[in-house]
């Protein structure tokens, strides 16, 4: 399946991977409403580590495992692993216990802590490709078959 | 192929799920005792406190069933195992005959005797769904409710009786509450919220006797002498392998069923998975009951996999929990509290006024178990680095700040986990790094 790779050192740490995700997940879908008039913006899917002032960055995101620690730890069934091989968390199911922030050896799932409901990478099902590696202006992030590795 | 399935909970759905990746055509019988289908069984406290319905309940929609071609029977109890004839026995007479056996039966919980125990009504224990329907089907009339053992089972109805705005007191005999999981602080931080929510907290004391005439309950006596007037008593201990069924079978049953790395019981095509099992230990290699979500999922998992004839191996438990009381995120995993500090590193960030407070726990460089509380965000990467045994020490001193990530670690390991082999190529085109 197509998964999300980093190339770390084409990452500059702009965070627009972010705002793309957080844009695509909005219900306007427009990064102004989203970002200053929508009651409740919805938190990044991805996560941009920075380090040394930003020198060092990178953009992190769910692996959609084949043997999903997270689906495994989840005690609500709310994250299930769909034909494709995408992983994807029921909202309306999550009781917000964060065994999957527990389980998740690449920290990739999200506390939404207003809504006390996990958060994570869903590729984007809308879309041809997610909108974090369309919003990449340096390419530094790619959509492409590969392991979950 | 016939395939036996012995208890419906999260091990069976691992179990059925490898099954069935590798075997669309054998027959899946799986027999439960209790009348739901597999259900979040840690929901039950959510279910008493009311977070949530009982639609909530159902961990897989009822369809997995059907569309896994699972003969179902709910409401059956499993009496003996004959592994000659490879025959089970239910309680209603019946036999069942398997070609492969998975023994999922999880745990029940312990009952200590305590005098005057015998004929009252209004005792419960709380860990199946039935347990807690039952609570909250008397809760109107609980006037005050006592909880015995300050455990993770034990806090969880403790909270769900007081989300129901019932007055509950937790007697606890260690020194702290959630001792086997957490440490002193961090068992201090959760007894102080609970404490402010209104729970009643009392460590290194326990029951000696529950009082009242007849059936009805009128309070406990303590044994520090203490009187505790309640009318309702949950006895949450802990909970023992589900296995008495096996008793005068051939399978060897320590404290749990024993098994090997496939989850193969003493006796060929006989499994077992989840509580009911005793499996080794992720560090020690030692074989012990660990009752842990996840990993009750994971030998499933791969006994069904060795019963559709495909060897994966178990690499042991590692023991984790997360669980919040009263919005404070808890999440602890592996060693938490050495037996001998002094063969362990161990570095700690406390805040208790907030109610934060982080742990690691080092061997031998490693990373060997980890204690977060209020801040839990990204804790799974803790978990990686134990299961992956990475040497940490090159960024020893990052592991407490509270934005440790993947950037800390060497940057073979993010080229591993992020972008495979370094560079990732599309249609044979090499990715340019630009500005390099």
């Amino acid at each position: 399946m197509k998964r999300i790779y980093t190339i770390e050192d084409a990452c500059i740490g702009c965070h627009l991977c972010e705002v793309g995700c957080i844009t695509e997940h909005s219900l306007s879908k427009d990064p102004v409403k989203a970002f200053l008039h929508e009651p409740e913006r919805p938190i990044s899917r991805c996560t941009v580590e920075e380090l040394h002032g930003g020198i060092i960055s990178l953009s992190t995101t769910c692996r959609h495992c084949d043997e999903p620690d997270c689906l495994r730890a989840c005690i609500s069934g709310a994250i299930q692993k769909n034909a494709e091989g995408i992983v994807r968390i029921d909202t309306e199911q999550c009781v917000g216990c964060w065994s999957c922030v527990m389980a998740c050896p690449y920290g990739a799932i999200q506390r939404n802590l207003k809504k006390k409901k996990a958060n994570k990478c869903d590729l984007c099902p809308d879309r041809q490709s997610p909108a974090c590696v369309d919003a990449c202006p340096n390419r530094a992030l790619v959509y492409r078959e590969g392991s979950q590795k | 192929m016939n395939y036996v399935i012995v208890g419906n909970s999260v091990a069976a759905v691992g179990a059925i799920r490898a099954i069935r990746e590798r075997d669309q055509q054998g027959n899946i019988t799986v027999i439960s005792r209790e009348r739901h289908n597999v259900y979040g069984r840690p929901l039950i406290s959510y279910l008493l406190g009311g977070l949530i319905n009982e639609k909530r309940m159902a961990y897989l929609p009822n369809e997995f069933y059907l569309q896994n071609r699972i003969n179902l029977l709910l409401e059956s109890e499993v009496v003996a195992v004959d592994t000659a004839a490879k025959k089970i026995k239910l309680a209603a007479g019946d036999a069942i005959p398997y070609d492969k056996l998975l023994l999922a039966t999880g745990g029940d919980p312990f009952i200590p005797p305590i005098e005057g125990m015998s004929d009252k009504d209004r005792i419960f224990t709380f860990t199946t769904w039935e347990d807690a329907a039952k609570l909250k089907g008397i809760a109107p009339d609980i006037s005050r409710a006592v909880v015995i053992g300050g455990g993770l089972i034990g806090l969880k109805a403790a909270e769900g009786l007081n989300l129901l705005d019932k007055p509950v007191s937790v007697v606890e005999l260690a020194d702290r509450v959630l001792s086997s999981a957490f440490d002193r602080p961090a068992g201090k931080i959760v007894a102080r919220k609970m404490k402010a929510n209104g729970i009643d907290v009392i460590t290194e004391d326990t029951i000696v006797r529950i009082e009242g005439d007849g059936a009805d309950i009128s309070g406990v006596t303590l044994k520090s002498g203490d009187f505790i007037p309640c009318d309702t008593v949950v006895v949450a201990i802990g909970v023992r392998p589900a296995a008495a069924f096996l008793k005068g079978s051939d399978i060897e049953v320590n404290r749990g069923i024993v098994v090997d790395a496939t989850m193969q019981t003493s006796k060929k095509d006989v499994y077992a998975a989840g509580d009911v099992t005793e499996a080794a230990d992720f560090f020690s290699g030692q074989k012990n009951p660990m009752p842990i979500w996840p990993d009750a999922y994971i030998q499933g998992d791969i006994a069904g996999a060795a019963m559709a004839g495909e060897k994966k191996e178990y690499v042991g438990g590692l023991a984790m929990n997360s669980i919040e009381f009263f919005k404070v995120s808890t999440i602890s995993m592996g060693v938490t509290n050495p037996k001998e500090p002094t063969e362990y590193e161990i570095h700690t960030y406390q805040d208790i006024q907030n109610y934060q407070y982080r742990k690691v726990v080092l061997q031998n460089n490693r990373l060997v178990g980890a204690v977060l509380v209020g801040n839990v965000d990204r804790a799974g990467i803790f978990s990686g680095l134990i299961r992956e045994k990475i040497d940490v020490t090159p960024f020893r001193e990052s592991l407490l700040t509270p934005d440790f990530g993947f950037l800390n670690l060497s940057r073979d390991i993010r080229d591993r986990l992020f972008a495979p082999q370094g560079k990732v190529t599309d249609n044979g085109h090499t990715e340019r790094a630009a500005g390099h």
